[in-house]
């Protein structure tokens, strides 16, 4: 197990290496320098303004320079905020974006799969279609159009819950989390019914059966581990979905968080936000991913014997 | 059934395909059936638009402002006093083409590669299922935002951006469908009767690999349309004077306390249209008999 | 007073195409201390019967419409899900067909071996352990005290159905049922678990209830036979009434469709079709690590014009002869030599021209027809293909194969999912023979079908094989299908010819081991 651990740890340097070096020159090759826009920049300033941002050497100069930062952990200055760093800018948002993806995360897996083994469990009854219904709804709804739906409703109309911040008025993290994890609540939903039908089906349900189990304990012991693996392999991908997702809530409820910071410098064009950020993100979800594959071949002791000797 | 000595093959009575009996499947589905007809009608809608929308595209009331649905206006106005079914139609044309377009891009594409990959094998399947293995493993939603940040918001380049993130499921899917019906006895038959390779793709392999591929198509649309929206959402996809349904769902959402209809109707536009390519893939997913796989 | 009274019990279906009956107002008897066969072949209802006992069946679709069944003095059809489930897994227990799929591939032999005791009795974990490890020696497992923390994708087929038995026999049920427990194990497998069967109910002097499609398969074990078709009872009795006087005529047929007797040697001498020389089919198992060597230097020859069947378990290389002798694996080493040319260097055109004239029959009739594509076009893409039939005739070739391998020429535009196994089977020889070739492998060609089909399917292959002048490889794990149709017989084990001779000479006088053992295996030797 430890050799298939540390063996796919080594696939995904490449993998976060090649996103460091495509978001570099992307970001470089992008038309208009950075302090274009700026009226009438004398040129002495904006010699030394590049001069600060390593832009007069060359490209490739640039990059291993840039590469040399990164492996002490330093993501470089920001480009719209003088003075400040992007580690800084990220340090203070990270731990916002943190809390909501892991309400989210929570949301989604326990409504998503409690709503999914329910349903497999009746298949083709209210008990089904009820859950699946609002997994649909769920699935074609999409974030940027719940999101304001839910402050017209809850925070405007009823005005039962904040429309917006995050740990300032009781309350105020309801809305976001929701809405953040309904889409992935109703995957997961769909998900965890495919796979526990599949998986009722099997012979091996047939024998607990046949020893006189309840079917609770049939479902539990025999069933759940199974039918919940193809969940546990999309968390990886889920949560590069909510990271992406963030970007959409924290502007709607207005939360200080990485998301909003990412786009607003995507909108102000502060290129070593951009590119500090997306080589933080992309890294995360790259190792989220590993995280949710481990786990998945980790609950399969067949291919946990199959990496145990590869 | 009778075996009547028949002296000609147009004589015998007519079997039932497994396309027919999926359509049979498919014709019972009641939800399935909304979502094609949903689908065919906005699909004409958007196709006529030039000839059907009320007002011009560009038409301001600015004395009329925003203003409630009415009978001049049937969805009402916006800020600007346009006619809001007028802009939502216009949006539509953009939304449904990205999805079509985009889609399109990564059947071509993802379609090709893992048939070629399936049915070569050996090294070539192996470097060209490691390379989609790494390109899965990218951060594709947040490459794609800086693409658009990078190279402005180009519509051509968003076609491609998102087709060429779901290529890479389509890939895999085709290679999986490939790898197993190479090892069906039926390609065995077929090549111990001395058909050509070309032939027995054709005739063999495509055909019944077709249902799944049409099955994922389905799907792959509402998501493609979604990623669109997300991107117009965040001011990072279409751009004005063009208008998608994303945009206009950004555009109510800012004032959606005093014009909640600015919000309510480009959104229903679009979650219906989502829905309706939703059923229908799943009405096909069970008529063409097709094992959850990607979703 | 019998363990077991089942009377008048009819068991529905609700299907897409309506109501079907799949068990009709049946009856039968289970003595304790006996074994009881029920015998029938696939859709006959038999194990929907004994499923339906313990409320094993899914209702819907299935509904239990009349019957009563006595166990201990309490109709089982009566009881409520929690009355029966305190019966499920303690005085009645249940072993499946397949003991791959049986056990939960999540969870180690040893806690699944203990759930029933743990679930039904009294017990502590440490005393349901020491039980499951004593269970595990009886059946035959060697060092349980290793082996019950496995997972089952560590056991053999074997080895699974022996830990399937084990978790039967846990709580020291009354009765045992037994659904086909050997169908989807070798030959010599089979012996032993059919052995081991036999054993634990005398040692215990429990019921058993044995369903099984193969009436041979209980030609050793069974005490009482009862006999199924269509979801009715056709014919009950003891073994010995069924075996020498049996009065239904679906009896009588299925006994008559047990392969006996072995092929008249033909004496002409004749020429060699095919040479094989020292053959090697190694396959790859990934880098470094050493080839699977299916086929390992095999040498034979195939006269023109017979039989030669080629018998052996799997994993034995059997099928892989056939695919390398018509080059649908690559051979690593050796050489074939049809009709003086060596078919594993050929190319292009050549290669197309020889395999015009060497076809392949193969095992599974659902998957070796195109499901999309009708009867008609399956027939005639070979005639079209290496110009045997012009377009103007190819109609009249079609309609001429199918009255060759005696099916209706009105089902010539359906498709292969609206037919039976054994149609399909009948279409897939109607395709090998399109190309007229001289030389035929059948790869287990029978072993799918339910046994009164397979023998209507060997007479058709025997028959075509005399009219078309076919030489054949006739490739089978069953002795004595081989035995009756081939000339000469092959036995491999382990990508080797062990022993080759004719049937007679094999099954009189085996020389080498291996085989004695094969042919002690064979059940219901005593029919043969």
């Amino acid at each position: 197990m430890w050799r298939f651990v540390v063996g796919r740890l080594l696939q995904a340097i490449p993998v976060i290496l090649a996103v460091i070096t495509v978001t570099f020159f992307l970001v470089r090759v992008a038309p208009g320098g950075p302090f274009d826009s700026e009226k009438a920049v004398i040129p002495e300033v904006k010699a030394a303004l590049e001069a600060q941002y390593r832009l007069d050497l060359p490209l490739g100069q640039q990059y291993l320079a840039y590469l040399g930062d990164l492996a002490q952990g330093d993501l470089g200055p920001s480009f719209k905020y003088p003075g400040r760093s992007v580690n800084e800018l990220i340090a203070a948002g990270l731990p916002v974006t943190a809390e909501l993806g892991a309400y989210a995360l929570l949301v989604a897996v326990v409504l998503g799969g409690l709503a999914g083994v329910v349903a497999s469990l009746k298949p083709n009854s209210a008990q089904d279609y009820i859950p699946m219904s609002v997994a649909m709804i769920g699935i074609c709804m999409p974030t940027f159009l719940l999101g304001p739906l839910l402050v017209l409703l809850f925070g405007i109309h009823l005005e039962w819950l904040p429309v917006a911040g995050w740990g300032d008025i009781p309350g105020d993290k309801i809305l976001p989390s929701l809405t953040l994890g309904a889409a992935y609540a109703a995957y997961i939903a769909r998900l965890s019914r495919a796979g526990m039908l599949e998986v009722m089906s099997q012979d091996y349900i047939r024998t607990a059966r046949a020893k006189g189990l309840p079917e609770w304990q049939v479902v539990t012991r025999h069933a759940l581990r199974g039918g919940l693996i193809p969940v546990v392999a999309f968390l990886g991908p889920a949560f590069a979905g909510l990271l992406a997702g963030s970007f959409v809530v924290e502007t709607i409820f207005q939360i200080p968080g990485l998301g909003r910071f990412y786009v607003q410098a995507a909108f102000n064009r502060d290129y070593t936000m951009i590119l500090g950020t997306t080589v933080f993100l992309s890294t995360l979800i790259v190792l989220f991913n590993l995280l949710s594959d481990i786990l998945a071949a980790w609950l399969n002791p067949r291919l946990r014997a199959q990496y145990g000797e590869a | 059934m009778t075996a009547v000595n028949l002296t000609s093959v147009a004589q015998a009575e007519q079997g039932t395909s497994l396309w027919k009996d999926a359509w049979r499947r498919l014709r019972k589905n009641r939800l399935a059936l909304f979502g094609l007809a949903v689908l065919t009608a906005f699909i004409l809608i958007a196709l006529l638009t030039p000839w059907l929308a009320p007002y011009a595209y560009d038409a301001q009331n600015l004395d009329l402002g925003a203003s409630p649905p009415s009978a001049e206006h049937w969805l009402g106005t916006d800020i600007f006093g346009r006619d809001l079914l007028t802009q939502i139609m216009y949006g539509g044309r953009i939304s449904l083409a990205v999805g079509f377009v985009a889609t399109a891009v990564a059947l071509v594409i993802g379609v090709t590669w893992g048939a070629v990959a399936g049915y070569v094998g050996g090294r070539v399947d192996a470097v060209m299922m490691r390379l989609v293995d790494i390109l899965y493993a990218l951060p594709f939603m947040i490459f794609i935002v800086l693409l658009m940040v990078v190279f402005g918001r180009n519509l051509l380049l968003l076609f491609l951006a998102i087709g060429a993130v779901e290529w890479l499921t389509m890939a895999r899917i085709m290679r999986g469908q490939v790898q197993s019906l190479r090892q069906q006895e039926f390609v065995e038959a077929a090549v111990s009767l001395g058909l050509s390779p070309a032939t027995i793709v054709r005739r063999h392999l495509v055909p019944n690999a077709l249902g799944p591929i049409i099955v994922y198509t389905t799907l792959t649309i509402p998501s493609v349309m979604l990623l669109e929206a997300f991107l117009s959402f965040l001011g990072l996809g279409v751009q004005p004077p063009a208008t998608s349904w994303g945009l206009l769902i950004s555009y109510g959402a800012e004032t959606m306390e005093e014009y909640p209809w600015l919000l309510i109707f480009p959104g229903a536009a679009l979650t219906l249209t989502l829905f309706a390519l939703n059923f229908l893939g799943d009405g096909l997913r069970d008529a063409l008999d097709v094992r959850g796989s990607g979703d | 007073m019998p363990l077991l009274s089942v009377r008048d019990l009819q068991v529905d279906f609700t299907t897409r195409n309506g109501r079907v009956t799949a068990v009709n107002r049946i009856g039968f008897d289970v003595e304790a201390g006996k074994i009881t066969a029920i015998i029938g072949e696939s859709g006959s209802g038999k194990s929907v019967a004994c499923y339906s006992l313990l409320g094993l069946l899914p209702v819907p679709p299935a509904s239990i419409e009349s019957g009563s069944a006595l166990f201990d003095g309490r109709d089982l059809l009566q009881l409520s899900e929690r009355e029966l489930r305190q019966i499920r897994g303690r005085d009645i227990a249940m072993i499946f067909q397949d003991p791959m799929t049986c056990l939960n591939p999540y969870m180690t032999v040893g806690n699944q071996l203990m759930e029933p005791l743990l679930y039904h009795r009294k017990v502590t974990r440490q005393q349901a352990r020491e039980r499951a490890l004593e269970l595990l020696a009886e059946v035959g497992l060697r060092d349980p005290e290793s082996t019950i923390d496995q997972y089952p994708h560590q056991f053999s087929g074997g080895m699974r159905q022996r830990v399937m038995i084990a978790m039967a026999l846990i709580n020291e049920p009354k009765l045992l049922i037994a659904d086909e427990p050997t169908t989807a194990l070798d030959v010599t497998i089979q012996a032993q678990i059919l052995g081991l069967i036999a054993e634990l109910q005398r040692k215990r002097d429990i019921g058993v209830i044995f369903i099984s499609h193969d009436l041979s398969v209980v030609a050793d074990i069974a005490d009482e036979i009862v006999v199924m078709e269509k979801g009715h009872v056709v014919e009950r009795g003891d073994r010995q009434a069924i075996f020498e006087a049996a009065e239904h005529p679906y009896t009588q047929k299925l006994l008559a469709a047990i392969p006996a007797g072995s092929k008249a040697p033909v004496e002409v001498p004749r020429d060699d079709l095919i040479q094989v020389r020292n053959l090697c089919t190694w396959f790859s198992q990934g880098r470094g690590a050493e080839p699977l060597r299916a086929v390992d230097d095999v040498s034979f020859t195939v006269q023109r014009g017979e039989v030669l069947g080629l018998v052996g378990e799997s994993g034995s290389g059997k099928s892989t002869i056939g695919r390398s002798l018509l080059r649908l694996v690559p051979v690593t080493r050796g050489e074939v030599l049809f009709d003086g040319t060596d078919v594993t260097r050929l190319q292009g055109a050549a290669l197309k021209q020889m395999r015009r004239r060497m076809q392949m029959i193969f095992q599974d009739p659902y998957a070796s027809l195109n499901p999309r594509m009708s009867v008609y076009d399956t027939l005639a893409e070979p005639l079209l293909l290496h110009g045997i039939e012009s377009r103007k005739t190819v109609e009249q070739g079609v309609l001429r194969l199918m009255d060759d391998v005696g099916l209706a020429r009105a089902f010539v535009r359906k498709y292969p999912h609206e037919f039976s196994g054994g149609q399909r089977q009948r279409i897939a020889i109607g395709r090998a023979l399109a190309t007229r070739p001289e030389f035929v492998v059948a790869d287990e060609p029978v072993s799918a079908l339910d046994v009164t089909i397979q023998a209507q399917i060997l007479e058709l292959m025997l028959a075509l094989g005399r009219e078309y002048g076919l030489t054949m490889l006739f490739v089978s794990h069953d002795l004595a299908v081989v035995r009756h149709i081939a000339d000469r017989i092959l036995v491999l084990y382990k990508g080797r010819v062990v022993e080759q001779g004719t049937g007679d000479a094999l099954f009189n006088s085996p020389r080498e081991e291996y085989t004695r053992q094969l042919l002690q295996a064979i059940p219901g030797r005593g029919l043969l």
